[in-house]
Parts: C-alpha cells; structure tokens; sequence
C-alpha cells in the first residue's frame, strides 16, 4: 500500500468528489448566514439529516433576486467540492431560489406579466379615492386583528359606516370569496337596503407567500381591476406585495393604514371647517366696513346736499343783489347824466350867444355906419365932382351960351321945325327960366343962327311919330 | 318672487346634496374671493349667505359621523344584507 500525503488525499478526494457530483441542486436551510468584507457570503445548508458548508462568491451574490437570511428555505444550485484546508466537502452556490415558493414565485410573476401587458394594472385605470365615503365596505376575515385594526382607526379619524363583507383569507376557496365579495359591494344599488360603499378595503394580516397566495390569484386580481368602486388593497406586511396591490387604486402597507388613507381626521376637518367659518365672517364683514368707510369717504367729498342747496341759494341771492344794484347804479347814472345834459341846457347862453351875436352886429352895424358914411360923403363929393363936371358938358352951359330948348306939351323936346305946327304951344327952356310960347305957323327964311337955337340933343327922347299921334288920341 | 329669504340655518337642498368635499371646496372658494375684496357688494351678501350654508352643511356632515358596523349576509338565493356587527 502506498504512502499517501495528506495533500495528495485531499486533492484525490476533490477531484473524485467533483468528478462524481458536478453540479447539484441542493434544497436545504440556510443558517449562520455571514457576509465577508470581501463580498463572499458564507452559510451552510441544513436539514433534518445533514449540513453542507456553502460559499455564494461575490459575483454570485449580487445577481441573486432574493436576499438569503437565516431560516429561508432555499433551492442552491452550484457545484460540489471540497476545501482540503479544512478537512469538508462544500457548495460552491452561484443561484439561490427560494423552496418551495420558487416555482410559485415565477407563477406569480408570469401571471403579473400577463396581466400587465393585459392592460389591468394601468395608471390610466387608478381611480381617485373619495375625500370623505360616508360607506366603507371591507373584504377581510370577520375574526382576527385587521378587522379591529381598521375599524379602531376609522373611529379614531372619523367614525364611518363599514360594511365588512366576511371572507377566508386562505386556504381552499379564499380567492373565490375575495373576488366575490369585491363583485358583491360593487353589485349593490346606490339607495338600495344596504348601502353601495363608495370605497372598498381588502385586507389581510401577514403571513408566508402562500399564506398570500389567494391576493396573487387571478379571479381576485380581476374582481379588484374592475371594481366600480375605488379599492384600496391591504394584504400582508409592508414588505409583501401581492398582484392585488398592482390592479388596486391604492396600496396600503397595512390594515391600519388602509384606514388612515380612506378618511380624513375629523377634528382636522372641523377645525377647517370652523377656520373658515370664521374667515367667512370675518372677510364679510371686513369687505362691508370697507365699502361703508369708502362710502362715507365718499360722501364726505360730496358733500352735503342740502348744504350744496343753501350753498347755490346764497349765491342766487348774492348775484340778484348785485344785479338789483348794478341796475339801480346804471338808473342813477343815466338820470344823472341827463340831468347833467338838462343843466347844461340853460337859455342863459342862448341869451348870452343872442347878445354877442347882437353887439357883433351892432358892432358891425357901426363900422358899416361909419363906413358907409365916410363911402355916401366920398360919393357926394364925388358925385358933385361928376355934376360938375357933367354941368360943364351939359346943354345948360351951352344955353347959357344963348340957346334955348323947344319943349313940346308933351314935355319932349322939338327938335324938328316939322314937329312944330302952328298953333303948338311950346316951352322955351333958357339957362336962367322958361317961357311959355305958341308956334304962329310960318317958315322962317332959314338963318342959321337963329335956328341953332333949337337944342340939337332932347331932353328925352322924341317917341315916334306915330305914337305921339296915337297917345294924343288917347 | 314669492321665495322666501333664505336664513344661515335653512340649508338649500343644492347644498345638502353636496358632498362634504364640495361644499368645503365651495366654501373655502368664496371665502378666499370674499377675503380678495373681488366680490361685488350684493353678490357678497349671497356669497356670505351661501358660505355660512356650506359651513353648516360641512358641519352637519362631520357632527353626523357615527361609527356604524354591520356584516354582509349572503342568503342562499344569492341575496344579500347586513347585520349589525359587534366586531370592534
């Protein structure tokens, strides 16, 4: 029998038992679960019978979908091996899927695939919940804490009418009853003798995945999606997550907070409610005193009516007055100014105009006087001149000189021995008298100087023959 | 117009079939334009009327809240009813 290091064992042992294993898939609990600094996690699979050190490099560990923790039932799939250092055999674990629940979990995420591309879990599906449902309808179990939970809390908020539609919330026929109970409250006729709730709540305490399995279930996914009434799912702890939660209007992470979502808080609501009852009075009456101090600003620049009356009357009164005065100043001025005219029209003047003008004549009168005067005694002396003057040429002097005028009866003189028929009686006119004398008839042998008495020049005028004839017959 | 003057504490039949959501909606809108001065004068009169409706309303609808649980029966012929619950 040949000598064999211990080393040369192990590494025969390793290679015969990676040789004869290979990769395996191992079911079994984890414990003493270890994460290294160096990111390799360190545990060992257990069972009844057995346990198997198990190493889950760092590369492996972060491609993992479930956190491995102490007590997890897990499927490890990886190769068998043995670390000679320590004297064991070991896994080397590159996936770790949950026991049991790993194929449920792929169902389950198949089936949310499905029905997501189905459209059933759309945003556009969501609907709002109400502000304040005065019915709450509940699908949960009658007996147990979720149900005291919500209503505890709905009390403590704003009590409300709930109605709780008792359903399994596991096992055989849970789903079923979820999805009819969901179908029932939406079924119900808005004032009929139970009331339609106007939000739902499904809900259920903790519990393992397969506790869960019925809010997973395709008939309640679908009941939830369809649901009239707004829907609020509330299945299990704040980790868990049914399909329920994606088809539901809101998740809550638990019962009690499913509660909290569906109604406000009373006291806060009445404080509001009083807060803005008070505001409502207040900016009321704020808004009538600011018109009614804009008002009364206002009117204060308007002024008081009456008073704007009395204000005009005065004024009326004033202008009447002065017009009243102005006219009577106007009176008295236009008498005045005639009286002024009536005085100035005394006939003094006129006399006094009457006496100059009469001593101007009279004044006139004189220098006429005195000129005419002086003008008549020129003139007499003038006009004696020119009788002088006239006598020295007139036939006077020539009848001093020895002639004389024949003057006829009729005052004219004869200056024609035709003219002088017997029996005429004539005038003889000499320088110093007259005589009278009668023509005897005959002719006179002509002697020149006798007969140059006879004047050659009549006094007057001889008229015609003719009318001496005619006027001595008249 | 023979309808009589409405006062704070008869609440007009629109305003009671409000849901509280409304009303408090409502009520915080008109105060908010009352408190902007937006309002006209008469219309403020009937805004102010109508608020201290809504306020009673939402008043009314919280006074109102009584803690109410009852179980869903289903009859064997499918029919449903409630019951009241001692469940809390």
């Amino acid at each position: 029998m040949p000598i064999l290091t211990v080393g040369e064992l192990a590494f025969a042992l390793k290679r015969t038992v990676e040789d004869a294993f290979g990769r395996v898939r191992l079911r079994g609990e984890i414990s003493g679960f270890k994460r290294h600094t160096s990111g390799h996690c360190y545990f060992r699979l257990k069972d009844m019978d057995a346990a198997i050190e198990a190493v889950l490099f760092r590369g492996s560990a972060g491609k993992l979908t479930i956190k491995p923790e102490d007590g997890m039932e897990v499927i490890a799939t990886g190769r068998v091996t043995t670390y000679p250092g320590r004297s064991q055999y070991q896994i080397i674990v590159d996936t770790v899927e949950l026991a049991g629940q790993g194929a449920l979990l792929k169902l389950i995420e198949d089936r949310r695939k499905r029905l997501e591309a189905e459209g059933l879990f759309d945003a556009d599906r969501k609907r709002d919940l109400p502000f304040l449902p005065e019915v709450i309808g509940v699908v949960t179990s009658p007996t147990g804490a979720v149900i005291r939970d919500i209503l505890h809390r709905l009390a403590d908020r704003l009590p409300r009418h709930v109605l709780v539609w008792p359903v399994l919330v596991q096992g055989d026929g849970a789903a079923e009853q979820v999805a009819r109970a969901i179908k029932g409250f939406n079924a119900l006729e808005p004032g009929g003798a139970v009331p339609r709730p106007d939000l739902l709540i499904v809900a259920r305490g903790g519990g393992s995945l397969e506790d869960l399995m019925a809010f997973n279930e395709e008939v309640v996914i679908r009941a939830a999606a369809e649901s009239q009434i707004p829907l609020i799912s509330a299945v299990g702890h704040e980790t868990d997550t049914t399909l329920i939660d994606f088809a539901s209007d809101r998740r809550a992470p638990t019962p009690t907070a499913a509660a909290e979502m569906a109604v406000p808080v009373r006291a806060e609501l009445l404080g509001q409610v009083m807060d803005d009852g008070a505001r409502l009075v207040r900016s009321y009456s704020r808004m009538i005193g600011d018109r009614a101090e804009r008002l009364t600003a206002l009117a204060r620049v308007m002024g008081d009516p009456q008073r704007m009356l009395e204000d005009f009357a005065q004024r009326l009164d004033d202008r009447w007055e002065r017009l009243r005065l102005a006219g009577d100043g106007m009176f008295a001025r236009i008498g005045s100014k005639i009286a002024e005219a009536a005085a100035a029209l005394r006939p003094q003047r006129l006399f006094v105009l009457l006496e100059q003008r009469d001593e101007r004549l009279e004044g006139v009168g004189q220098r006429l006087a005195t000129a005419g005067g002086r003008a008549l005694s020129d003139a007499e002396r003038h006009v004696a001149q020119l009788g002088k003057l006239l006598d020295s040429y007139s036939h006077k002097s020539i009848l001093e000189r020895g002639f004389a005028l024949v003057v006829g009866a009729d005052g004219y003189l004869v200056a024609s021995a035709a003219d002088a028929k017997a029996g005429d009686g004539v005038t003889l006119r000499f320088h110093d008298g007259e005589r009278a004398a009668v023509i005897d008839g005959a002719p006179v042998a002509s002697s020149g100087a006798e007969k140059k008495a006879v004047a050659p020049k009549p006094i007057k005028p001889k008229p015609p023959a003719g009318s001496g004839n005619q006027g001595s017959l008249l | 117009m023979a309808k009589p003057a409405s006062t704070d504490t008869d609440i007009s039949p629109d305003i009671a079939a409000l849901s509280f959501e409304d009303a408090l909606g409502e009520l915080e809108k008109i105060v908010g334009d009352l408190e902007r001065g937006k309002v006209k004068l008469d219309d403020a009169i009937a805004a102010y009327t109508r608020g201290a409706q809504l306020k009673r309303h939402c008043e009314m609808k919280l006074a109102a809240a009584k803690a109410k649980v009852e179980k869903i029966v289903v009859r064997p012929d499918g029919s449903v009813s409630a019951e009241e619950s001692e469940l809390n």
